[in-house]
């Protein structure tokens, strides 16, 4: 029951604005035979347990967990659904493996963001449906009350904001995966349409069509089936306060929660010390500031002039958001954090291309749900 | 424990709760909308169904005929690269006298939904239609039916360019 | 290396009724605080969260778990809602036990709430985006269609009548009447009563049917060490199983749940269950329609194929009978808040196996009991095994 848990499979499809030659369980499909095909495994004699996250109304079908298992390889197999994150289900995978039960495990996300006409009416039910949704607000308020709250408490100016931006559309260039890659300058990042002041529609990602599976398994296994496995040494999430009336605006102590649990199980008592690169949401360009911050790699209000000194850029101290981040790639929708640990898997293993990190042994993947929830999950991946 | 409890919570609302504003509520309708991309093997299905025919697909591992048409195989897990075309008729696998509709209206006349196994696919091997052009109490499991289809101009692609199955008379009858 | 043992130490329900005046969070927190107080916890001392509920479609709150969260006791707490569709009662159960299984907590909520009245005029209209989006939906189909088209594939492979099938829903309703939290419990159903019931979908009347509901139940979960200072009777999880067969209902046989059966060999193997009918004392198979308890008991190999109605009208299944089936009074009974009534037969299984069961206690001390769920499109089994020793040592 302690056994250590490994990825040993990793695999994708997309990720780019539109994908009409391809249905999502095609999309599905593509992604898994390739991590069956990388972790050396056949799903229907050699997996022990599939999970897929998932919600209803992203899908525009209730019980979607009907639609999961063929394209896995899973007919007929223990599968079940999670509507949470990528990362949520890939800490589902972990607890499976580490129940001694299931040896191989594998784990899907996907979006096909792109068959969804009215992304903003469904984001507004998840507004409470008696006290907020009827003020018929669009679902970006709330990120413009939060972005708001953390410049107010912490100094962070917009332009540090936008630095996270022009990295991250620049990072997309070298990631031949990225849907919105761009050689931006400051200015393309502080210009633009508002959304809800002070957040610019250049500071906000936009969304991709995708899929991506990981292939976990038991270090017995791992050690059998992998010749290069990436081990998971922790994995935490939290919820905070769902309501917007009880939640803390400048701050996102359910990520710093997240965060502890995996440094926890990782052994790790300087985050700042011990890990090397980082995958962190940034659905918005504030966010990834936000977020470095609660997960202790830097210190409440700096990350935005360490941004803006380059500390996070591909040769800096600590890389983060290398892959090009929601910005750069596209928004992934809940398969945002398996994009993220996907990356994080293949800078560990040397298959980064372009955009390979030099000298990376340990790496941090973080998702958050988006508005409005206060949901997130944090992966720490080594070699 | 439960023989220890005499006061479970959650309280009961009648009809009249609402109808005479004893309690508030608030409604709302949900308008999501999607276009889902009908990719490589469902999209072949609805060209077939608008040119009026019914479209497989086989495993060469599992020696399968499916339908509708799947780019894999959920059994062998093998790509499904070899389509084929099928019969419109069928046997009625299983069906129902439904006298309520999808959002619970009461209607006399009920509808007939069946599941049909398609001449030409592997045994046990259907679609989810509906029956017509047949007395309710004249259906019965097994029996042969054959799709009527909507006129070629009307066919748009979908699975109601079908308007039902009605019986084949069955020879000697 | 030995799996860690889980136990359940605690439940709590709020009653099913048709429609509630308390919200999905207030239900939620309903049932969490009952189950919290049974074995005398707090918030403080519960590690992470597990929520179990059905369509969002329901209540159209998107990211229903997270909308949630707070009631069922979340806030600053690791927290996954998992989902399996009309398995999820008994899947959310499973979802704790890895919580504490693989190591990574001790305590653990397990929180199912569903409130089906919401939905405007009527919750099964909300069922019609279970069906294909491309191929099926257009067919404005029913949810009555599914159980109507696999329970008439039912009757016809194996003979059996409407007068068997009925036997169940008059067991349950009778059963349920026992209950303190049950909407349809009623002493004096007869088999007439439910055959002459309004026809809604040929061959299922009205009073075959469970009603839409609202309510939730909780759990809570213990790994051993801590299990054993809560409480000198922990009913432990012994076995779990799940699996989901092919989306295309219609390219495979209705006539028998094979997911049911592959759900059940998974979790005997883990409780080391090797004669089921002799080991299991009590079964609470999910029963949304009367016919699904026979379907269901003959998936889990407790009846042979076409043979779980004979044991019905033979009285075994009675709560008096050999093989006690759904003496809550089950969905049929009870009510069927979705994913609350399945975690309900979980708790059921956790009071029958202490001896607090009150009116509804089956005779002769039950040592092991088995609940399972089934959902989707006649697609999943979910199957947790409890019992009053540990594991698959039990002396037999
Ligand atoms: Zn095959």
């Amino acid at each position: 029951m302690s056994e250590r848990v490994a990825v040993i499979g990793v695999g994708w499809s997309g990720y780019r604005p539109v994908s009409p030659e391809l249905s999502y369980k095609e999309l599905m499909y593509e992604a898994a035979v390739k991590a069956y095909a990388d972790a050396g495994v056949d799903p229907r004699t050699e997996v022990d347990s599939f999970v897929s996250v998932a919600e209803d109304f992203i899908e525009g079908t209730s019980i979607f967990d009907e639609y999961v298992p063929d394209q896995l390889g899973a007919a007929l197999k223990p599968v079940h659904t999670i509507p949470g994150d990528g990362l949520h289900g890939l800490a589902t995978g972990v607890m499976l493996v580490k129940t001694g039960q299931a040896h191989v495990v594998a784990v899907e996300a996907h979006s096909k963001a792109s068959n969804v006409l009215s992304l903003p009416e469904i984001t507004a039910y998840a507004q409470d449906p008696v006290l907020n949704r009827p003020l018929k607000l669009n679902s970006e308020f709330i990120a413009g009350l939060e972005m708001h709250r953390y410049m107010h408490e912490t100094g962070t100016s917009l332009e540090q904001c936008a630095a996270v931006a022009v990295k991250n559309k620049r990072n997309a260039l070298n990631n031949p995966l990225a849907a919105y890659g761009a050689n931006w300058i400051l200015d393309d990042a502080l210009n633009g349409p508002q959304l809800a002041w002070p957040l610019i529609k250049s500071q906000a990602s936009d969304h991709a069509d995708g899929a991506i599976v990981v292939v976990l398994a038991s270090e017995t296994r791992a050690k059998v089936l992998s010749d290069r496995p990436v081990w998971v040494l922790g994995a935490g999430w939290c919820n905070g306060a769902p309501s917007l009336e009880s939640r803390e605006w400048g701050t996102v102590p359910y990520i710093t929660k997240a965060a502890d649990m995996a440094y926890r199980q990782a052994g790790i008592d300087n985050p700042k010390e011990a890990i090397k690169f980082a995958e962190v949401d940034d659905t918005y360009a504030y966010k990834e500031l936000m977020h470095l911050e609660a997960l202790g790699l830097c210190g409440r209000g700096e990350a935005g002039s360490l941004t803006e000194e380059g500390m996070t850029k591909t040769d800096g101290k600590l890389p983060v958001n290398a892959s090009g981040g929601s910005l750069g790639m596209g928004h992934l929708l809940d398969a945002s954090g398996m994009s993220r640990a996907l990356e994080v898997v293949l800078q560990l293993r040397g298959n980064a291309g372009d955009r390979q990190l030099a000298e990376v042994d340990i790496g941090l993947a973080q998702s958050w749900r988006g508005v409005p929830t206060t949901s997130g999950a944090v992966v720490i991946l080594a070699n | 424990m439960t023989s220890k409890i005499k006061n479970f919570p959650g309280t009961p609302l009648s009809e009249s709760d609402f109808t005479e504003g004893k309690v508030l509520s608030i409604h709302d309708e949900m308008r999501p909308q999607f276009a889902w991309d009908t990719g490589i093997g469902i999209g072949s299905y609805l060209a077939a169904l608008k040119e009026g025919y019914l479209l497989g697909s086989h495993c060469k591992t599992c020696e399968k005929t499916v339908i509708p048409p799947r780019t894999v195989c959920e059994w062998c897990f093998d790509p499904m690269d070899s389509y084929v075309r099928l019969e419109d008729t069928g046997t009625i696998n299983t069906f129902s006298l439904c006298y309520v509709t999808w959002d619970v209206q009461r209607i006399t006349e009920p509808e007939l939904p069946a599941v049909i196994e398609i001449d030409g696919a592997s045994p046990l091997h259907g679609i989810l239609h509906k029956l017509g052009e047949v007395k309710p109490e004249d259906i019965h499991i097994g029996m042969k039916v054959q799709a009527v289809w909507k006129p070629a101009e009307e066919r748009e692609g979908a699975i109601t360019d079908i308007l039902y199955f009605k019986p084949i008379k069955e020879a000697g009858s | 290396m030995g799996m860690r043992k889980v136990a359940v130490v605690g439940a709590g329900m709020t009653r099913f009724v048709r429609r509630a005046l308390e919200t999905p969070k207030e239900l939620a927190w309903q049932a969490t605080r009952m189950a919290l107080n049974s074995c005398e916890m707090t918030l403080d001392d519960i590690d992470a969260v597990c929520m179990g509920t059905a369509p969002d479609a329901f209540d159209s709150v998107h990211m229903k778990g997270e909308y949630l969260s707070d009631g069922a006791g979340a806030w600053g707490k690791p927290y996954m809602r998992s989902y399996v569709g009309g398995g999820t009662g008994v899947f959310a159960p499973i979802q704790g036990w890895y919580h504490v299984a693989s190591g990574m907590f001790d305590t653990c909520l397990v929180v199912c709430e569903e409130k089906m009245s919401s939905y405007f005029p009527h919750a099964q209209a909300a069922f019609n985006t279970i069906f294909d989006h491309t191929t099926e939906r257009a067919l404005l189909p029913n949810l009555l269609w599914i159980f109507a088209l696999e329970m008439n594939r039912y009757m016809n492979a194996y003979g059996i009548s409407k007068e068997d099938i009925a036997r169940v829903a008059v067991k349950n309703k009778r059963n349920a009447a026992d209950h303190p939290c049950a909407l349809l419990g009623d002493p004096d159903i007869t088999v007439d009563d439910v055959l002459n019931s309004e026809l809604l979908a040929w061959p299922v009347n009205r009073l075959d049917v469970s009603p839409v509901s609202d309510g939730a139940v909780t759990i809570v979960l213990a790994a051993e060490e801590v299990a054993k200072r809560i409480t000198d009777k922990p009913i432990w999880i012994q076995g779990v199983g799940w699996s989901l067969d092919t989306a295309y209902w219609a390219n495979r046989d209705l006539a028998y749940p094979t997911y049911v059966e592959y759900a059940a060999r998974m979790a005997y193997e883990m409780a080391g269950v090797k004669e089921p009918r002799k080991e299991i004392n009590i079964v609470e198979p999910y029963d949304p329609f009367d016919y699904k308890e026979c379907h269901h008991l003959e998936g889990l190999q407790l009846a042979d194929k076409g043979g779980a109605p004979q044991l019905v009208a033979d009285g075994v299944t009675l709560r008096t009978g050999n093989m006690p089936v759904c003496p809550s009074g089950g969905l049929l009974g009870v009510g069927n808040p979705i994913a609350a009534a399945g975690l309900m037969k979980v708790a059921e299984l956790f009071w029958q196996l202490r001896g607090e069961a009150g009116a509804r206690q089956v005779p002769g001390q039950p040592k092991r009991g088995l609940a399972q769920a089934w959902g989707d499109l006649m697609q999943v089994g979910t199957v947790v095994i409890m019992g009053t020793e540990p594991g698959g040592e039990v002396a037999r």
